[in-house]
């Protein structure tokens, strides 16, 4: 994930909480605006423009997306709200393919002159950049659509929710964090709409609204006396929803030592909650570190999936198109190909799949005009498959791309990204409690906290919100101070039972990073609570003087 | 044109207040130009090129503000963005944080404009990538690389009477060099306002010789080693410290807090051979001379012989608090010694060489505890000469309990963080018991 990003919007970072205001995410606009939407037809004029100029120009493809990409955060801190931003970022992305090499160019002067003018520009990168030579692309063939829409199934649009009803939501979060005994509390709501257009030379006109919403706050318990804090996130998950994820509902709550949810968020209940596991945290046991099996609710598992299945899985990171800035990948083309390759035990099935309701990856056509399809990344334990796009297909002998590409905005190149990639449920009937009872010495883990992974994602590091020891089949109490490091293929291997499709939930990441420049893109990933045996706990404690 | 000149923006922003009816009203102005090119495998993948130029609207009226934008600068989309912005101000809460604006102050002028580098085109970025390439090709070796310049301007006035001006240029080169077997990999990162002082030849060629060095690496056990973080390893290392924020430390939840409250300022926290500070002026490393509230900034001692000489307070903070505003650090210069990196070594009886480090994250913010990987050349050093490559490792450490185990100090150079893409002044630096706890295949 990218880090600064997931600080900075989330507000998870404990400094982090004390910026009064966002970083520049677009152009504040008032939240009536964001309801008006481009007709599709003056987009599709647009479009032509920049389509029939490339062609002129010598181009054998080109692609344009113009993009309103709107975004709202309310960010509040205790008693005070801390800033109310209402951003659109409007323009167009021109991608052309000239002489066998792509260039790309971008403006906000969405007018027929300025997407001629951008046209130009692309053309004229992709001519300097062809003179360094290399490989020319190889486009995978996409047959165009024609004149077609797609919209995230939402029941209510978070722009169309007053910014009143935002604030008196989380100033009672807030309330009742403080009437429980929090020290500090900070909790935001943050609502993305994407209004993409995407035109090709293949023929295709896709006019597409995409939602995602993410509430999410954190409890901070200060003990002065022993110059110690500890701080509780919420249980939530950024979701491809509309407000109505904020709508609680009992059958979507999952019961336990502490209430997780499914399709359905109470985010009163989980800071109620949240205050009472941070002043358990300040007393808590630490970890004696050594092997453990791990019992991993989908609200951790979410990111070890992220981290170290989905994006080594990513092509363009196998084959070396990320080495400078994200990394390579342990995973090779020769692994895949030789089809015996074991990432993990036979209980691990990984599925890539953007049809998912309420995913935050689910779309009805991805940035270079692709329909995505379900397809395996691991199959009974064995790799089976990469998530490709057009120029990359090829490589690994498939005739059409997986549908994973991407871009952040108008004024990013779209590039690779992972679908939403999950561990598939186990077969067999199988509860939380069940799986906790056959646990001798383990800890029960719930929430993401602090992760890290090497460059080729073969070494991991992840923490976690609440970590509870397991004796005999039983929890005993909370611990502190946790962390588990693993080599991927052998904790993969490690992975003794999954639950069954009851206890399927999805988690996800706002902002996970990718590319240079930088770009952010949000996908979930789903599971059900999972064990893994005899995995290396160490305690993290640290002092200074 | 997305970049305006002082006189322009002024004559801009003025224009842009006389439509205000609020009791107070700021307005900034920012526009930004550059292009970047990004290749892999010796070859291109993508680049681009853009442009954007935005103002925006701050309207107050009692402690109630609003903010509105725009990209038009027609005289009727100008009155337009002010009058949004005092219809959002209106339906704000008010904000009991809020300052009022600051009135005119004195600002000098800063050193972060170049000619040259605002001139960069496509042609211009491609032939450094083809200077890098010429390594890699020579050498045998896959390159993967991004060049990025930027020019930028802003601008802010208000209805206090303040107005500050800054132009601003900036490239960044990064490469990563690897061997087709895939045992072998380096890296090079250079950033600078005046492009004239980028080398992509002789950055590539540092990388180069850091992915054949590497190859044949060899696992030692982990545990706690003298190393010697090279400046790219120690800048990501630390920059996880360059708040110094006032606020959080008496909150009780920084590493700046004092153990039953108030916070560490005056207390010896590290080793007296450290001392961190900021300078807007420092030809090396120039920053603005300005925030974007209008505070000036100055030349402004963080750490000085490892006590604690400065916080950071907000102008909200610093009034609560009852002393005077502090604005955060603008650049980090830390000071260092004189010896070369190569002297370092020879001084090291055993100890591990870190090029670079990777996937830095918190793990503990009480005592900034973080844990990475080392990588892109980790060398066994022995008796003072580079024995052997050896695998990269896990560590988990803070920089502030590393910063009290300092043996030495070389001499300061720029180096990026590989996080930020921030550049720093930072000394090579000799550290003792600094802890790995495991192993990593990655190469």
């Amino acid at each position: 994930m990218k880090r600064r990003n997931f600080i900075y919007l989330s507000g998870v970072g404990a400094g982090a909480m004390m910026l009064p205001n966002l970083p520049a995410f677009g152009t504040p606009i008032d939240p009536a605006e964001a309801l008006n939407q481009v007709d599709a037809r003056i987009k599709k004029e647009l479009a032509d423009v920049a389509l029939n100029m490339a062609k002129s120009k010598g181009a054998s493809y080109a692609d344009i997306r113009i993009g309103r990409y709107l975004n709202q955060a309310v960010v509040t801190r205790e008693t005070r709200v801390l800033n109310v931003a209402n951003a659109e970022s409007y323009g167009v992305g021109i991608r052309v393919l000239v002489n066998g090499c792509w260039g790309f160019a971008a403006t906000n002067n969405v007018t027929k002159d300025g997407i001629a003018k951008t046209t130009e520009r692309a053309v004229a990168v992709a001519k300097a950049n062809a003179k360094i030579g290399g490989k020319p692309v190889q486009l995978a063939p996409q047959k165009g659509f024609g004149e077609v829409s797609w919209k995230t199934p939402i029941e209510k649009n978070a722009f169309e929710v007053p910014i009143k009803e935002k604030v008196d939501l989380l100033m009672s979060v807030n309330g009742a964090a403080l009437a429980g005994g929090a020290n500090f509390v900070n909790s935001t709501i943050l609502a993305i709409n994407e209004q993409k257009f995407f035109a090709s030379t293949d023929g295709s006109y896709i006019d597409q609204d995409i939602h995602r919403l993410y509430p999410n706050f954190s409890v901070t318990k200060i003990d002065a006396a022993k110059g110690a804090f500890e701080t509780r996130a919420a249980l939530s998950s950024p979701v491809g929803m509309g407000y109505e994820y904020l709508n609680p509902v009992e059958s979507e709550k999952v019961k336990g030592i502490v209430t997780r949810y499914k399709n359905r968020y109470d985010m009163l209940e989980d800071v109620k909650n949240a205050t009472k596991n941070a002043t358990e945290k300040v007393s808590s046991k630490s970890v004696e570190p050594g092997k453990y099996d791990l019992v991993l609710d989908p609200s951790h598992l979410w990111l070890t999936i992220h981290e170290s299945v989905a994006h080594p899985t990513e092509l363009d990171r196998v084959l070396g198109y990320e080495a400078n800035y994200a990394g390579t990948s342990f995973l090779t083309v020769d692994k895949l190909k030789s089809g015996n390759f074991r990432f993990g035990s036979k209980n691990v099935n990984v599925v890539a799949d953007r049809s998912q309701k309420g995913s935050l990856g689910a779309v009805g056509y991805d940035d270079e005009g692709v329909q995505p399809k379900q397809f395996d990344i691991v199959k009974d334990g064995i790799l089976t498959n990469f998530q490709t796009i057009r120029d990359q297909a090829h490589v690994i002998g498939l005739k059409e791309s997986q549908g994973c590409c991407y871009a952040q905005t108008w004024s990013d190149v779209q590039f690779q990204r992972m679908p939403n990639v999950s561990l598939a449920p186990g077969k067999a009937k199988l509860s939380v409690d069940d799986m906790i009872k056959g646990v001798e010495k383990g800890i029960y883990i719930v929430g993401n906290g602090s992760f890290s992974i090497d460059q080729q994602r073969y070494n991991f590091q992840f923490g976690g919100q609440l970590f509870y020891e397991i004796k005999n089949g039983k929890i005993v109490g909370m611990l502190n101070d946790v962390a588990y490091q693993a080599t991927n293929q052998e904790f993969w291997n490690s992975c003794a039972a999954v639950c069954d499709e009851s206890d399927y939930r999805l988690g996800g990441a706002f902002n996970d990073g990718k590319g240079q420049p930088g770009q952010s893109n949000a996908v979930s990933h789903g599971s059900s609570t999972t064990k893994f045996t005899g995995v290396n706990v160490i305690n993290v404690k640290r002092k200074i003087g | 044109m997305p970049i305006l000149s002082k006189e322009e923006a002024q004559a801009l922003l003025k224009k842009v207040l006389s439509y205000s009816k609020a009791e107070a009203c700021e307005v900034s102005l920012g526009g930004s130009e550059g292009g970047n090119i990004r290749y892999a495998l010796n070859a291109v993948s993508t680049a681009g090129d853009i442009g954007t130029l935005g103002l925006a609207v701050s309207s107050t009226f009692g402690k109630k503000t609003g903010t509105a934008t725009i990209n038009e600068f027609d005289d009727a989309s100008l009155e337009k963005v002010v009058r949004r912005s005092e219809e959002l101000a209106q339906l704000a809460p008010p904000n009991p944080e809020y300052m009022p604006p600051l009135g005119p102050q004195t600002f000098k002028d800063a050193a972060t404009y170049n000619d040259q580098t605002a001139a960069m085109t496509p042609e211009g970025r491609a032939e450094l990538v083809a200077k890098s390439l010429e390594v890699t090709k020579a050498a045998n070796l896959q390159a993967a690389g991004f060049l990025e310049n930027s020019t930028d301007f802003r601008a802010v006035m208000n209805s206090a009477g303040l107005f500050a001006y800054n132009k601003s240029t900036d490239v960044t080169f990064s490469v990563t060099t690897r061997n087709a077997e895939g045992t072998g990999s380096g890296y090079a990162a250079r950033g600078f306002t005046d492009v004239s002082k980028l080398d992509t030849f002789a950055a590539t060629k540092i990388a180069a010789q850091k992915a054949t060095g590497s190859v044949g690496a060899r696992a030692i056990e982990p545990g706690k080693y003298t190393v010697i973080l090279e400046p790219t390893a120690a800048a990501y290392m630390m920059e996880n410290m360059f708040r110094f924020d006032a606020r959080s430390a008496d909150e009780g939840r920084s590493f700046l807090s004092k153990k039953g409250g108030g916070t560490r300022l005056g207390e010896k926290l590290l080793d007296e051979k450290v001392t961190i500070y900021s300078d807007p002026f420092n030809t090396e490393l120039p920053s603005g001379t300005w925030t974007g509230d209008g505070l000036p900034l100055e030349k402004t001692y963080w750490f000085d012989k490892g006590v604690v000489k400065n916080l950071s307070y907000s102008r909200y903070w610093a009034e609560k608090k009852g002393v005077k505003p502090q604005p955060g650090p603008s650049n980090i210069i830390m000071e260092g010694g004189t010896q070369s990196l190569e002297e370092m070594i020879k001084s090291t009886e055993r100890g591990i060489l870190v090029s670079r480090l990777w996937y830095i994250r918190m793990v503990d913010p009480q005592v900034l505890a973080l844990t990475g990987l080392t990588r892109d050349g980790t060398f066994y050093i022995e008796n003072g000469k580079i024995k052997f490559p050896i695998k990269n490792m896990r560590f988990n450490e803070s920089p502030v309990i590393m910063l009290n185990n300092v043996e030495a100090l070389g001499k300061p150079e720029r180096a990026i963080s590989v996080e930020s893409y921030r550049s720093y002044l930072i000394p090579p630096m000799k550290i003792r018991d600094f802890t790995f706890s495991s192993l990593s295949d990655a190469v």
